[in-house]
């Protein structure tokens, strides 16, 4: 069991997974019913639950939800409309590649956070400002995981094609952008759930609704139960829309799995 | 196997057949930091059409800029390549190309791989069939029409790359060591399918090579290259008889062929060792 690189049984590895789980439970426990934390800071599993009930029975829980999905979908789409074509373009042509690599190199070091004033003043505390800075939070390096992704495209395969008689837009459509494709959704699942860690960021100026909203305010009126739940389902989100890409990709490339199913 | 009319080829060629490729003066020269190498020096030679030639030389030697010169895929720094007698500007169908390393798509069926080219270019469904029936009859893969390439050997994945670069019906077939990734067995019968497929295809090819026995096997004439710069060193005419079985690489002759080439191969390999 704990020789590197030896496959273990299924079940062993997926009650491991679970183990972590009841082990992080049982912490969580004995420091809050035990007593050993105040509650003030740190509220106990079942005020956590009870309250998660509430605020989805009472509360404005779903909705919050679903604004701030709306608002890392748009953004992100948006980022994935310009980026992946930009990317390919990027990891194919050189002069591309030259013009854009530099500066977008440049721009994602710098913090989407720090844009937020900069957003405010150019467009408003609207939805736009919230969406952009999930934009700015992935635009730049899914650009460049695309990028890379395109040029990891086996040189010879590009070469083959021009001996069958590909023209160049051919050999985008046919053979750059399908030999790149499981490349580009495995880019756009990792950047994804970045998306998703930007959330907050973006509802913490000037919103009134949304998940990040919510976990802001119960920080101001001292309610951790709250926060707890804000996490856990941003959490959760993710996750969520992480097995959607990974099923998607089963789905889409069966081709590259000996059994082909 | 061609008709032996013209008489306008090299003299000592097996088959008189007229000029299908001119090589003529073509030399490379890779510009590196520390100055100027010489990949290849002018080389000039004329393959017939239907011919089947091999170049034999030590790695490095720069045969495979030689081909990748006739591909289109790199440009000579001199001299120039003509096809049927017109010169050729870049890679292009008409030449028809196998790596050694494995370049089938893996998104596409082996059928779909075989037709890919005949598809880039608009030839119709039922057509695309029946050329993807008659070339999977022709390699030998019946039944493996829907598999993917991840679910096929080696040997079976370099089968459908030669399908797929003939059923696009090339003037010239370039193969550039096809077989250097596959096991000795492998390579073997690959040996006996490529030239039943050449047999029945009547295509002329050029093929790379650093393995003696494959180029004899396989060639009607084998150049011997030299390495550092390269350079053609010697045209060798082999002259066994046609259709060629396995058992041809125990005879007398072959093994003289062998000598021969051996010698002149080793000579090289001293040199750039």
């Amino acid at each position: 069991m704990f020789t590197p690189n030896k496959e273990i049984p299924k079940t062993i590895y997926t009650s491991a997974g679970f183990l972590t789980f009841i082990i992080f439970l049982v912490i969580w426990s004995v420091l809050t019913y035990g007593g050993v934390v105040n509650a003030l800071f740190l509220p106990t599993p079942t005020t956590v639950l009870a309250t998660a009930i509430d605020l989805f029975a009472n509360g404005s829980l779903l909705s919050d939800i679903g604004i701030s999905f709306s608002r890392v979908l748009v953004g992100f789409l948006v980022a994935a409309a310009i980026g992946i074509p930009l990317g390919i373009l990027m990891g194919s042509l050189r002069i591309m590649e030259g013009a854009f690599e530099p500066i977008i190199g440049f721009i994602r070091y710098m913090p989407a956070s720090a844009f937020i004033p900069l957003l405010i003043l150019w467009i408003g505390l609207g939805e736009a400002e919230k969406m952009s800075v999930i934009f700015l939070g992935t635009f730049f390096q899914l650009t460049l995981m695309i990028m890379d992704v395109t040029k990891n495209v086996q040189n010879e395969l590009i070469e083959v094609s021009y001996t069958l008689g590909a023209k160049k837009v051919q050999l985008f459509t046919k053979v750059i952008l399908p030999a790149a494709l499981p490349g580009i959704v495995d880019t756009l699942r990792i950047t994804f759930g970045w998306a998703w860690t930007y959330l907050v960021v973006a509802e913490i100026v000037g919103a009134s609704s949304g998940l990040g909203y919510m976990i802001m305010q119960a920080s101001r009126f001292l309610q951790p139960d709250k926060i707890i739940v804000g996490i856990i389902i941003i959490g959760l989100l993710g996750l969520l829309t992480d097995m959607i890409f990974k099923a998607i990709y089963r789905a889409s490339f069966s081709w590259m799995r000996k059994d082909g199913l | 196997m061609v008709s032996p009319h013209t008489m306008n080829g090299e003299k000592e060629s097996v088959h008189m057949g007229k000029p299908k490729l001119e090589i003529k003066d073509v030399g490379k020269i890779f510009k590196t930091k520390t100055g100027e190498t010489t990949a290849l020096e002018k080389t000039s030679f004329t393959i017939s059409e239907g011919e089947f030639v091999t170049i034999l030389g030590p790695s490095g030697c720069g045969k495979s800029t030689v081909l990748r010169i006739v591909a289109g895929l790199e440009e000579a720094t001199s001299g120039h390549v003509l096809l049927d007698g017109e010169a050729i500007h870049g890679p292009g169908p008409d030449r028809g190309m196998v790596f050694q390393s494995y370049t089938l798509y893996p998104w596409l069926t082996v059928k779909e791989n075989i037709t890919f080219g005949l598809k880039l270019n608009g030839v119709s469904q039922k057509e695309r069939d029946d050329v993807a029936r008659h070339y999977l009859q022709l390699i030998g893969l019946e039944g493996f029409e829907k598999h993917y390439p991840i679910q096929l050997s080696g040997g079976m994945k370099q089968r459908v790359a030669i399908a797929r670069a003939l059923a696009n019906d090339p003037k010239i077939l370039l193969m550039d060591e096809p077989f250097g990734a596959l096991d000795a067995q492998t390579r073997n019968i690959m040996q006996e399918v490529l030239l039943k497929a050449w047999d029945e295809s009547k295509k002329t090819i050029l093929f790379i090579t650093h393995d003696v026995d494959e180029s004899i096997f396989l060639a009607d004439s084998v150049y011997v290259m030299t390495a550092r710069p390269g350079r053609l060193k010697k045209k060798v005419p082999i002259q066994l008889d046609r259709p060629r079985e396995f058992s041809v690489k125990g005879t007398t002759e072959f093994a003289q062929y062998k000598e021969e080439l051996l010698s002149l191969i080793r000579e090289e390999s001293l040199k750039s060792i």
